[in-house]
């Protein structure tokens, strides 16, 4: 009686979920057997692996994924770094710490269309941009930046929109520290990176464990970013996955590569997402 | 010269107070100066050096929302986000209520598998869910957007709320069933209750998530059911020379959730870390 009452309350969550993912996952499988393009709506039929070959022989692709690693790599690292020496420092008691704590947090609320338009029109733009300005103040060359550095360009939004939630998560977790531990290893004379190794580190592992998962689901499908400052350009220079399937899919109609290219976006996903909720979610659900 | 311990230390103190405010400051800088520049006029926007001091205007503010009707679209952000959380809620409560008090087998199976579904590439699925929608006749509605935030954010608040529901002592509910309480009742005048703050700080989450979503809202709406996300991305091309105009939108478009982020930022980080970090 109990056991079937439990089952009701638990099916609505589990069918939900098991249908977001079965129905687009399977007729994305069954679209990249397919001939399917929007342009030619009266050439169909299967085509066995010929949408996966031209997905895969894609030149950009081999960028695209490279793009997607180093993107996803880079803003974690920086922003695990930058959040957790800003939540070292911000744990001195100071007066206005609040109002510093919600200027230093405010970034991660901005929408990533508009964190990417303020970059690109009013700091980036290589004439009236505030970095060409600073530049010029000390002489030194202007660049423009997204179209010299696109990657970097993207690493630096995301960063500064992302750091913050670092920071978010390591103050709470550091909150939660034991104040005499820390006490008695300053009284011994421990050094501060003696005391950040043996004492704060492994206090913060779950948190910096969360942070890095959760990113990683974000910053494996970054798109807004990429479609509203370089286009995935110069050439295919910005280009992460997400966004040479959403070229393929919308730009050039063909819904049978797209589709082959998102069973390839899955693929990737989950290679990653198993060793990263292995690791991190077993942990979590204890 | 020599420094003292107490001098020292003041030093360090001062020092780290400063490093402090100054990162502050960069971290600020750029939201700052957007709302300074929807302020300006478009030719102060773009002078070099940059400006400081002017004469504000509010002009930007109103040809934005005579040129795109403001409103209507914070109108859709707001029901979207709104309604996708309450759908989420009503469907979530329940199912993380009975995993996290009548787990059976493979509860962490389930949420595990539940987590995992995160892991799948919107873009992977653009396709399918653009054409299903077509054919319902959903697209460009917020029903369909309701739909698909909720989906997206259901094993996120899944986990919270299990979490949270673990958080409640076993005894109070086994004293409860003493006392003769059915489930709903359980539920209704214990469990909820007790883990309020839990809740609120998902949906929080769950808000500000579904705020920002750019990806499905700028693929799947156009003019009806388009969102703040979509807006700022219409105004990028043909209004990107406009500064002042674009700051204003942007402005717009953020204050809502950037001051009820504020106002919130305490229960959030509970809800961000899966009340996993203490």
């Amino acid at each position: 009686m109990k056991v079937s009452y439990t089952k009701a309350l638990q099916a609505p969550s589990i069918i939900l979920l098991l249908l977001w993912m079965i129905v687009p996952l399977s007729m994305t499988l069954y679209f990249s057997f397919m001939r399917y393009n929007l342009l030619y709506p009266e050439r169909t039929g299967f085509t066995g692996s010929l949408n996966y070959d031209f997905f895969l022989t894609d030149p950009a692709l081999f960028d695209a994924v490279l793009n997607t690693l180093t993107l996803v790599g880079s803003i974690i690292t920086i922003s695990v770094v930058l959040g957790m020496g800003i939540a070292l420092l911000l744990q001195e008691a100071f007066r206005g710490r609040g109002i510093v704590r919600v200027m230093l947090i405010s970034p991660f609320f901005i929408m990533p269309t508009v964190n990417a338009l303020i970059w690109k029109n009013m700091f980036m733009n290589p004439v009236y941009g505030l970095f060409a300005f600073v530049s010029g103040l000390f002489g030194w060359p202007i660049i423009d930046w997204l179209s010299d550095l696109p990657l970097l360009s993207i690493i630096i939004m995301l960063s500064w929109q992302w750091t913050p939630f670092a920071l978010l998560i390591f103050m709470t977790s550091l909150q939660s520290m034991d104040k005499e531990q820390i006490e008695a290893a300053e009284i011994e004379g421990a050094s501060f990176w003696s005391k950040f190794y043996y004492l704060t580190l492994p206090h913060l592992l779950r948190a910096i464990a969360v942070v890095i998962m959760i990113q990683a689901i974000f910053h494996l499908s970054i798109f807004a970013e990429i479609f509203v400052t370089t286009g995935g350009g110069p050439g295919y220079d910005s280009t992460n996955t997400t966004f040479l399937i959403f070229t393929q899919a919308l730009l050039q109609f063909d819904v049978g590569v797209a589709s082959a290219g998102g069973v390839f976006a899955i693929i990737i996903a989950n290679i990653i997402a198993f060793f990263l909720i292995k690791t991190v979610a077993q942990g979590m659900a204890k | 010269m020599k420094i003292g311990y107490r001098n020292m230390k003041r030093l360090k103190h001062q020092s780290t107070v400063a490093a402090c405010y100054i990162l502050a400051v960069i971290f600020f800088f750029p939201i700052f100066w957007m709302v300074l520049t929807s302020f300006k006029t478009e030719l102060q926007a773009i002078s070099v050096p940059p400006l400081f001091f002017f004469e504000p205007t509010l002009e930007n503010f109103s040809i934005v929302q005579e040129r795109s009707d403001y409103f209507k679209y914070a109108t859709n952000s707001i029901i979207t986000s709104f309604g996708a959380t309450i759908f989420a809620l009503i469907i979530a409560v329940p199912s993380a209520y009975s995993m996290a008090f009548f787990p059976g087998r493979f509860t962490k199976d389930i949420l595990l598998w539940m987590l995992s579904t995160k892991m799948l590439p919107a873009v992977g699925v653009l396709m399918p869910v653009y054409l299903l929608a077509d054919s319902a006749g959903l697209l460009d509605t917020k029903t369909v957007l309701i739909i698909i935030f909720a989906m997206m954010n259901l094993p996120i608040i899944m986990w919270l709320l299990f979490s949270y529901f673990k958080e409640i002592p076993n005894e109070i509910l086994e004293a409860s069933r003493m006392d003769g309480c059915s489930t709903m009742d359980e539920l209704r005048h214990i469990v909820l209750p007790l883990s309020w703050g839990g809740i609120a700080s998902a949906a929080l989450l769950c808000i500000v998530l579904c705020w920002n979503e750019a990806f499905w809202a700028i693929n799947l709406t156009a003019g009806d059911a388009g969102t703040l996300t979509a807006l700022i991305a219409s105004y990028s091309s043909p209004e990107g020379l406009f500064w002042s105009k674009l700051s204003a939108a942007s402005t717009l478009a953020c204050a809502p959730i950037v001051i009820f982020g504020w106002f919130c930022q305490k229960q959030l980080v509970q809800g961000l870390t899966f009340g996993a970090v203490k």
